[in-house]
C-alpha cells in the first residue's frame, strides 16, 4: 500500500517536468529564422498555403494561447502534421517506436550479461590480473564512438564473418531478433564499462562488510557468498546507475539505428532533419524525452522495491 | 529525480586503487597528458607534416590504399589525402571540443553558485529549468537545436552550451550548499563583503574542483558528440575537414576498402582514451 503510494506520488511529480518537456518542444520551433509556417510547408509553398497554416496553426494569436493550443493537442495525443510525409507524427512514431525500444532491450540485457561477471570477477579478485585487466576498459571505453563501434562490429560479424545480417531489421520474428545482437551489443559496449565500474565499486564495498565475514566463517563456499550475499546488495546502487545510463544512452540509440540502418525514431529523426520535416523531428524529440523520464521513473520505483532503506514517504 | 544527472555517463570514483601513489603524479595522469600533449602537437603541426592541402581534390589519385608512396596513409573517394586530413580534422574537433566546453563550463557554474546560494525561489526556479533540460538526451536536444538553428560552428556551440550547462550547475549547487555552512562562508558574510566578493573569491575556489573534474571528462563526451554530428551529417559543414565526416564517407565503401571508417575512428579512439586518462588522473588526485 505505502509502495502504492509511492508510485502515485513519483506519478504526480512528473507532471511540471512534463509540462517543461513541451515547452523546450514547443519553443524549438522558435529558434528557426523566418516564419514557422513557411518553415514547416517548406521553399515551395504557395503564399496562399502559408498564409492558411499560419491562421490555422494560430500564429496570429499571441505566444501562450498558442502554447496552450500546441499543449492541448498534446494532451488529445495529437503530435502534429508532417508535411513532408503527408500523415500524422503520432503514427510515424507508432511504426518506429517498437523498433527503439526493442533496441533498448537488447541493449541493456547484454550490458548486464557484460557487466556483471565482470565486475564480480574483477571484485571478487580484487587488485588480480583480471582486476587490472577490467579496470583499464572503462577508461577505454569512454571515449569509443558508439557509430565507430558499430561500423567495425558489421566489418568484422557482417562482412567477414557473416555471422550477423549488416543491416536492417527483417521481416519475421527470427530475423528481428538476429538483426539486434549486434546492434544492441554496440550500445551494451559502450554502456557497460560505467556498470562495471560502479558495480565493481559497490562489490568491494560489501564484500567487506561484517555480515559477509559471517557468512565466511559460517564455512559457507566463497562463490556462494559472493554471488548469493553479496551481489544481491551490490546490485541495489547498481540499479540507479544503470538507469541513469540507459536514459544517457537513449540519445546513443538515435546513432546506432543509423549505422545498422533500424527503422526506429532515432533514424526517422535523422531522416526528419535531413528533409527538414519539422513536426516530425518535434514529435520525436518529445518521445525521446518522454523515454527518458519513464527509465528514472523505472529505475526509481525498482530502486525502492530492492531496497527497504529507501524512505516510500 | 536521482542525484545523478542524465547529461553524461556518470563516472564513480576509483575506489580500490593501491593508496601509495602518493605524489603530485599518476600513471593515468601522466600517460594521458603525454598522450594528448602528442595529439596537440601533430594538430598544430599539420603544416609541417604534410604538405597536402586537406581539401584540394585530385580525382585521378583517390581510393589509394594506406602505405601508397606519396599518400601515406591513402586518399579518400575525391583523391583528398587522408593523412592530411586527419592532422587538418584534429585541429578542428579539437579546438570546437575544447571551446565547446568552457562556456557551459563558466555559466553553469555560476548559475549553480547563484541557485546554490540564494536559495529560496531563484533556487527552485533554476531547478525546475534544470529538470527540464535533463530530461532530453543529451544528444537528441543538442541534434534537434542544430538542427533548429542551422548547421555551422556557432550553432554547435550554442547547443552544447544550452544543453550542458545543467550538469555543471547541479555539480557546483551541491557543492555550495555544504560551503556555505562553514565558518569561512559564514564569516565573510558577517564581515559585510558584497555578495558577489563572497561567491567569487570565497566560495568559487572552494567548490570549483568537482565541477573541473567533470569537465575532463565532458570534454570526452562533447569531442564525440561533434564527432556524431559530423557523422550525421550536422557537424562542421563540408568540406572542412572532420573525423565524424571522414568515418560517415568511409563507411559507403566499407565491403571494398575498410580502412576508411577504421583510420579516422582510431584517432577519435585514441583522443578519446588521452582525455579519459586525463580525467581519471584528475579524479584520482582529488580523491587523496
Amino acid at each position: 500500500m505505502k509502495y502504492l503510494v509511492f508510485i502515485l506520488k513519483r506519478l504526480v511529480s512528473l507532471i511540471p517536468v512534463l509540462l517543461g518537456i513541451s515547452f523546450i518542444v514547443f519553443f524549438l520551433i522558435r529558434l528557426i529564422p523566418g516564419d514557422p509556417a513557411t518553415t514547416l510547408l517548406g521553399s515551395h509553398a504557395t503564399p496562399d498555403a502559408v498564409r492558411e497554416l499560419r491562421t490555422q496553426l494560430g500564429l496570429t494569436k499571441p505566444l501562450w494561447s498558442q502554447y496552450l493550443t500546441f499543449l492541448g493537442h498534446l494532451l488529445q495525443g495529437n503530435l502534429g502534421y508532417s508535411y513532408v510525409y503527408d500523415s500524422p507524427v503520432g503514427g510515424l512514431i507508432q511504426t518506429s517506436l517498437p523498433v527503439t525500444i526493442w533496441l533498448l532491450i537488447s541493449g541493456t540485457v547484454f550490458t548486464l550479461l557484460i557487466a556483471v561477471p565482470l565486475a564480480v570477477l574483477a571484485a571478487a579478485r580484487r587488485n588480480g590480473i583480471a582486476d587490472n585487466i577490467i579496470r583499464a576498459v572503462p577508461v577505454v571505453g569512454l571515449g569509443l564512438p558508439a557509430f565507430w563501434l558499430g561500423i567495425m562490429l558489421i566489418l568484422v560479424f557482417g562482412l567477414k564473418l557473416g555471422w550477423f545480417p549488416v543491416a536492417g531489421y527483417g521481416d519475421t520474428l527470427p530475423e528481428h531478433l538476429r538483426g539486434m545482437v549486434l546492434p544492441g551489443f554496440t550500445i551494451a559496449l559502450t554502456l557497460s564499462p560505467i556498470l562495471i565500474r560502479s558495480l565493481r565499486a559497490s562489490m568491494i564495498d560489501v564484500l567487506s562488510s561484517d555480515y559477509i565475514v559471517t557468512a565466511h566463517a559460517k564455512g559457507i563456499s566463497t562463490s556462494r557468498v559472493v554471488l548469493g550475499h553479496a551481489l544481491r546488495n551490490a546490485a541495489v546502487s547498481s540499479v540507479t546507475v544503470l538507469g541513469v545510463n540507459i536514459a544517457y544512452l537513449t540519445g546513443s540509440t538515435l546513432v546506432v539505428e543509423r549505422v545498422f540502418s533500424l527503422p526506429g525514431i532515432g533514424q526517422q529523426m535523422i531522416n526528419s532533419i535531413l528533409g527538414r520535416d519539422f513536426p516530425t523531428v518535434q514529435g520525436i524529440t518529445l518521445i525521446f524525452a518522454i523515454m527518458v523520464v519513464v527509465v528514472n521513473l523505472l529505475t526509481d520505483v525498482t530502486h525502492a522495491a530492492l531496497d527497504p532503506r529507501v524512505k516510500l514517504a | 529525480m536521482s542525484a545523478a544527472t542524465s547529461v553524461g555517463p556518470v563516472l564513480p570514483a576509483v575506489s580500490g586503487t593501491r593508496g601509495r601513489r602518493r605524489g603530485r603524479w599518476n600513471a593515468p595522469l601522466v600517460a594521458g597528458l603525454v598522450l594528448f600533449a602528442l595529439i596537440v602537437l601533430c594538430a598544430l603541426c599539420a603544416p609541417l607534416l604534410t604538405s597536402y592541402d586537406p581539401i584540394q581534390q585530385s580525382l585521378k589519385d583517390a581510393f589509394l590504399p594506406p602505405g601508397s608512396p606519396h599518400h601515406l596513409l591513402g586518399t579518400d573517394a575525391l583523391g583528398r589525402d587522408v593523412l592530411s586530413r586527419l592532422l587538418y580534422g584534429a585541429r578542428v574537433d579539437l579546438r570546437v571540443g575544447v571551446l565547446a566546453v568552457i562556456s557551459p563550463f563558466v555559466i553553469g557554474s555560476l548559475i549553480g553558485l547563484i541557485s546554490g546560494w540564494f536559495g529560496g525561489w531563484v533556487d527552485a526556479v533554476i531547478g525546475r529549468i534544470v529538470d527540464m533540460v535533463i530530461a532530453f538526451p543529451f544528444l537528441v536536444l543538442v541534434i534537434a537545436l542544430v538542427f533548429a538553428m542551422g548547421p555551422g560552428t556557432t550553432s554547435i556551440y550554442t547547443a552544447i552550451t544550452l544543453v550542458g550547462w545543467v550538469a555543471y550547475c547541479r555539480i557546483v549547487r551541491g557543492q555550495v550548499l555544504v560551503a556555505k555552512e562553514q565558518e569561512y562562508a559564514m564569516a565573510a558574510r558577517a564581515s559585510g563583503l558584497p555578495t558577489w566578493r563572497i561567491l567569487l573569491r570565497h566560495l568559487l575556489p572552494n567548490v570549483i574542483l568537482q565541477a573541473f573534474v567533470f569537465s575532463m571528462s565532458d570534454i570526452v563526451l562533447t569531442l564525440l558528440a561533434i564527432v556524431t554530428l559530423g557523422f550525421l551529417g550536422l557537424g562542421v559543414p563540408p568540406p572542412t575537414p572532420d573525423w565524424g565526416t571522414m568515418i560517415q564517407e568511409g563507411q559507403q565503401f566499407i565491403l571494398t576498402k575498410w580502412y576508411m571508417s577504421t583510420i579516422p575512428g582510431l584517432a577519435v579512439v585514441l583522443t578519446g582514451l588521452a582525455l579519459a586518462l586525463i580525467a581519471d588522473g584528475i579524479v584520482e588526485k582529488a580523491n587523496k
